[in-house]
């Protein structure tokens, strides 16, 4: 599939607890084309924040291939994982991890830190995400200032601002109230839809998986597609 | 600047905490630099007057012990001996006793002549040569009291009487000893003569016998040849050279050069700890914020440089206050201190000082920041993200 964004080739998973070694799962596929909304559902244990820190780069299969674009990521170094991200993944959290002591802008700033810009096009770029998500008039607030809607809008302005082409979000609305969370998943689906974003959400919760394109239910290491 | 602005960040995170930090630092450069400052005053006052090829006689029990004048002649005598004079302990104070004041009874001519280095104009000389009241007085003590020649003041003695029970010499001030770079011209010297014919005991004796050697090579020959004349005598002699007399003078206070060394070491070794401590529990509470900046993209060497530049910070800022309230201290209370002793003009920090404090603030910074740092790079985001 030359469309293809993600593709995950027989990835296989497993820790080691004392003598013991728990297999999460075993020769995984999956096929994230580039644009797409995937939906990540399935029960606490199935390893779906695992696969979304391998599919970041942050965690390591234990066997299988992860191309990311053409590129096969999985065996890249520390140093060069940490550029691949830096160039091509935005991460929204569920608590949305803003650095306290810096503002909202400046928290914006952070991925263009690592990227040769000067500071007046971080600027603006930082004042464009911040538009985005409907919060430059409070980009000089602190996190503690902002309500948790506000920061999760603050977060996602953070994970947009470097223009990356996977943005992973994990229970993005799981801190947040009924309406506040249709607030963000309309902001996900915007970003989707609108700039084109690709975006791979794990969530528990079955009406924010019908924001996405197509759900996939995790479980006993294998893959079930819903098309929403 | 991007890093610097983080580091920055980091350090407003807990502001109580960064600023009792701070404080430690400023308390561990403020004594290693008035501690320095005196240290090196003290080693300028031991070392720089002191020629090499001036030598020192006292009594072998001590240096408060007197020795008879008639040695002076016997030494004068001793070969590759070039030119002798002699000293007494005045023990003056300037019409109160607080007024202290570094007092000499000298034979004026053979003083004035080894000691060239006083540099007081030829005529005044002449005048102390002669004038048996005549006093020579340092600049730093003539421009503390105000004296200028032709002045008559009182000299006064805690040690010594006169006969008729008074303790006090006047004199006129004739001679202003202008000093030079190394001696900072402190210091009052009245003629032994006049002093010595008005005293109530001791009479005939002098503190030291000064010896101007033919070359510093002599000196070993000359001091052995001294002792020598005097052994089994009722008052035996120790001759040392003239900066080793100064230190030795200097150490009867005890070994200030070690007291200091100590003194700061232990300083900047519990500040270290308690430095080095804080980071590393500050790094701890931060493991969330940082998995975070490595997952946005940050290199773990550039999270560990930006670990080492908050305690390179936390160093640069509590020395640099350290540096300037010591220089503060020294320039102020050194100005008044110096009414009770000239010593305490001459303190300063000295470049040299400034660029080792300089370097270790740089140490500091890089040591405290070592074990935070590497932590902060070993940090595992999928761990950490687990434990948020």
């Amino acid at each position: 599939m030359t469309n293809a964004l993600i593709q995950i080739a027989d990835v296989a998973k497993s820790y080691r607890r004392g003598q013991e070694t728990l297999s999460i799962f075993d020769r995984l596929n999956l096929t994230i084309p580039h644009g797409d909304f995937v939906a990540i559902m399935g029960p606490s244990g199935s390893g779906k924040t695992t696969l979304l820190n391998m599919l970041g780069g942050l965690d390591r299969p234990s066997g299988g291939a992860i191309t990311f674009d053409g590129k096969q990521i999985e065996n890249l170094s520390e140093s060069k994982l940490s550029s691949w991200r830096a160039a091509n993944v935005g991460f929204i959290f569920q608590f949305y991890n803003l650095m306290p002591t810096l503002t909202a802008a400046k928290n914006v700033e952070l991925p263009l830190l690592l990227t040769r810009l000067g500071s007046g096009e971080r600027n603006r770029r930082v004042q464009t995400a911040l538009e985005i998500v409907g919060l430059s008039e409070r980009k000089d607030h602190k996190p503690k200032e902002l309500s948790g809607g506000q920061q999760q809008r603050v977060a996602i302005a953070r994970a947009l601002v470097a223009d990356p082409k996977l943005l992973l979000a994990d229970e993005p609305t799981g801190d947040l109230d009924r309406t506040t969370a249709t607030e963000i998943l309309e902001m996900l689906q915007l970003l989707n839809k609108d700039l084109g974003k690709t975006i791979v959400m794990v969530t528990h919760d079955p009406a924010a998986a019908k924001y996405a394109k197509r759900e996939l239910h995790l479980d006993k290491g294998e893959f079930e597609e819903r098309v929403s | 600047m991007k890093d610097l602005a983080l580091a920055f960040s980091g350090l407003a995170r807990k502001k109580l905490r960064t600023a009792l930090l701070i404080f430690a630092v400023f308390i561990a450069f403020l004594i290693y630099a008035v501690l320095g400052a005196f240290s090196a005053s003290l080693d300028a006052a031991t070392g720089s007057s002191a020629s090499s090829n001036r030598l020192v006689v006292s009594n072998r029990i001590n240096f408060t012990e007197v020795l008879p004048i008639a040695y002076v002649n016997r030494v004068a005598n001793v070969p590759n001996v070039t030119d002798v004079s002699y000293s007494m302990w005045f023990g003056g104070y300037y019409q109160e006793e607080r007024n202290f004041l570094i007092a000499f009874a000298v034979e004026p001519a053979s003083y004035a002549r080894m000691f060239s280095d006083l540099n007081i104009p030829a005529d005044q000389v002449q005048r102390f040569s002669t004038q048996r009241d005549c006093m020579l007085a340092g600049r730093t003590d003539a421009d503390r009291w105000g004296w200028n020649l032709g002045d008559r003041i009182p000299v006064s003695s805690n040690i010594w009487r006169q006969t008729d029970g008074a303790n006090t010499w006047p004199v006129e001030v004739c001679a202003i000893a202008e000093g030079g770079e190394e001696l900072p011209g402190a210091g009052v010297y009245i003629n032994y003569e006049y002093f010595d014919e008005a005293r109530a005991f001791a009479n005939d004796t002098v503190g030291n016998i000064h010896i101007q050697t033919a070359g510093a090579e002599y000196n070993d020959q000359v001091i052995q040849d001294v002792d020598a004349l005097f052994q089994n005598s009722p008052a035996e002699t120790e001759t040392v050279t003239e900066a080793a007399f100064n230190a030795a003078f200097i150490d009867q206070q005890g070994n200030l050069g070690l007291i200091i060394l100590g003194v700061t070491g232990a300083a900047f070794v519990t500040i270290l700890l308690i430095v080095g401590n804080a980071m590393s529990g500050a790094i701890r509470e931060r493991t969330g914020e940082i998995a975070v900046m490595k997952t946005i993209g940050f290199p773990s060497a550039r999270i560990a440089r930006i670990v080492v530049g908050e305690t390179l910070l936390i160093a640069c800022i509590g020395g640099l206050i350290g540096l300037i309230v010591a220089w503060l201290i020294i320039e102020l209370g050194g100005a008044v201190l110096a009414a009770f002793s000239p010593f305490f003009a001459t303190l300063t920090l000295s470049p040299q000082l400034l660029a080792t404090a300089v370097a270790l603030m740089a140490l500091l910074g890089l040591i405290t920041g070592a074990i935070p740092a590497w932590n902060a790079m070993r940090v595992n985001v999928v761990t950490a993200f687990r434990r948020i």
